[in-house]
């Protein structure tokens, strides 16, 4: 199994509840707590495994927000887990799932060092590495129902931008949605092979804004009335 | 990257005493400028373990969590800083065989073949810390061949130098141990130029389009999404003014090439002269660490484009 996430940059309206519902679940999960400092201070700040960016492509007229959210992409070649000097990191076998072992990590950062997409953080509080889990203390709880046996922020996304599956299985809903719509993996010149994989924006018509003549008043009223009387 | 000054002066440090202790090891081999004597040899040897020793007990200060730096030892198959610190476990006891063979006269072999092997292990440990930056895809100032290049250059040139403060001390023939220097400092000088040379292209490097995969147009950043800063920002977003780097690159080019050079010139006329030689050295050590400063200072991390740098 190569587990991994689908993000869709079309649809994603960058409300951060992804990552709301990330810190809200593994702040207690099997790697929290996330550490917040000066959480109600001048400079807030804290651990996140999952943060939302927001760009611009191209220029006036012809410019779109994009929101771009970002957790740790369970990379095919992660490099962190090679650099890491005392197997605190590592790659599981059986579904591609990058963690970190709390009790083995020292805290020497040079994972964050390898990886090129910003997923993994400090945590000053236990001095050692966190980041994103793919929920693995959710999606094998035999005692949620099956449905919701995803990640956190996959469920919680309002706008559906996120899904969650198995990308070695051609016909999963990630493997096909990425087919069918051109999705890619981040920075691939760099070779991590990430398993998560985006959808780009849709290239859509653009809408005219005022290409129908102003109607009057007088035809404002036979339009209403067109509608109401019964023929 | 953020300069973490545990991390410059380990790196100083250790280097300094590896390089040291090779040279020690080929001037007592080849009796360098009439040789030093036994007591004299495991001094050098002690001083240049102190180095290694203090360095690496620096090394610690960085880590968040170090109680479990002992597991560091365990990913020697992939790891590069796990091999450095295997590397530099196995030379420790070589090189105090080595020492004790001095003080016991012990046969000649058993001093030489101890020597050479904790010599050409100080190399590879040295090559590994290299590697540590080296093997970084992430750090396009990092990821080139002349980064190991650079460590066993600098290494070996602020080793000589105090290898000659130790020849002056002694009261031996400086001369070969003038040009060693020479030889090694110029070595030094001549790879670090490349490598500032070298790193001004950014070449093929990532783009904020490729990190982003949104390569149909122009992308800028509007808003990072956090408040305040982050662990990302913190530990990468160091940026140095360009002006700010070229004035230190000036200033390791004079201080740590060109100040121990001027010296070797004068003790080699005086034939001697302590203050001369201790100057040189601590230029050779001063320049050593302010290029290892600007190591760090200038080495922009790919993760920089998602905070709306445009090319890394
Ligand atoms: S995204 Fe970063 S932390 Fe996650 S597997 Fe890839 S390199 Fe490692
Ligand atoms: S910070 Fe922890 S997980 Fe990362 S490389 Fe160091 S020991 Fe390994």
């Amino acid at each position: 199994m190569r587990l991994g996430l689908v993000i869709d940059l079309d649809v994603c309206v960058g409300c951060h509840a992804c990552a709301i519902a990330c810190k809200q679940w593994n702040a207690s999960g099997t790697i929290g707590p996330l550490s917040d400092y000066q959480p109600y201070g001048a400079e807030p700040s804290g651990v996140w495994f999952n943060r939302i960016r927001h760009y611009e492509m191209d220029e006036y007229p012809h410019n779109k927000t994009v929101n771009f959210p970002m957790s740790c992409n369970h990379c095919e070649d992660a490099d962190c887990v090679t650099v890491c000097p005392t197997g605190a990191s590592y790659k599981r076998a059986e579904d591609g799932i990058v963690l970190v072992d709390q009790d083995k990590c020292m805290g020497c950062n040079y994972c964050s060092w390898a990886c090129p997409y910003g997923a993994r953080e400090l945590d000053r509080s236990s001095g050692t590495m966190k980041k994103c889990t793919l929920c693995v203390d959710r999606i094998y709880d035999e005692a949620l129902a099956v449905e919701d046996r995803q990640p956190s922020c996959v469920l919680t996304c309002p706008a559906h931008a996120r899904w969650f599956g198995d990308f070695d299985d051609p016909d999963s809903q990630v493997s096909r949605i990425t087919r069918e719509r051109g999705g890619f993996g981040l920075m691939p010149e760099l070779g991590y092979n990430p398993t998560n994989q985006y959808l780009p924006p849709r290239r859509k018509p653009v809408i005219e804004v005022n290409s129908q003549p102003r109607s009057g008043l007088k035809e404002s009223i036979k339009q209403f009335a067109n509608k109401l009387v019964r023929r | 990257m953020h300069p973490a000054f545990s991390v410059i002066f380990f790196t100083v440090a250790s280097g300094a005493g590896f390089g040291l202790f090779s040279l020690l090891f080929i001037a007592d081999t080849f009796k360098l400028g009439g040789g030093f004597s036994q007591d004299q040899l495991v001094a050098g040897g002690l001083v240049s373990l102190g180095l290694i020793v203090f360095g690496l007990l620096s090394s610690t200060f960085h880590l968040a969590n170090p109680k479990n730096a002992w597991r560091a030892f365990s990913r020697f198959r992939t790891s590069w800083l796990s091999r450095e610190g295997v590397f530099a476990v196995v030379f420790m006891p070589l090189a105090l065989i080595y020492l004790a063979s001095i003080m016991f006269d012990a046969p000649l072999w058993l001093r030489e073949s101890t020597g050479l092997l904790a010599a050409i292990l100080a190399w590879i440990t040295v090559f590994s810390t290299g590697m540590i930056y080296a093997c970084l895809k992430t750090i396009r100032q990092w990821n080139t061949p002349l980064v190991p290049a650079n460590y066993l250059a600098l290494g070996y040139s602020s080793g000589s130098l105090l290898l000659l403060l130790g020849a002056v001390m002694a009261g031996l023939d400086t001369t070969p141990y003038i040009a060693m220097s020479a030889f090694i400092v110029s070595i030094a000088a001549v790879l670090k130029a490349i490598y500032y040379f070298w790193i001004r292209d950014p070449g093929l490097s990532p783009t904020i389009n490729t990190a982003t995969g949104l390569t149909r147009a122009k992308v800028k950043l509007l808003d990072t999404g956090h408040t305040h800063g982050t662990f990302l920002t913190q530990e990468f977003g160091y940026q140095l003014a360009r002006s700010q780097a070229t004035l230190l690159k000036v200033l390791v080019f004079a201080i740590g090439f060109g100040l121990p050079g001027l010296m070797l010139v004068w003790v080699f006329n005086a034939q001697g002269g302590q203050t001369l030689a201790w100057v040189a050295a601590i230029a050779g050590l001063l320049g050593a660490a302010m290029e290892r400063w600007l190591f760090f200072a200038e080495a922009r991390h790919v993760v920089n484009l998602y905070h709306g740098a445009q090319r890394c």
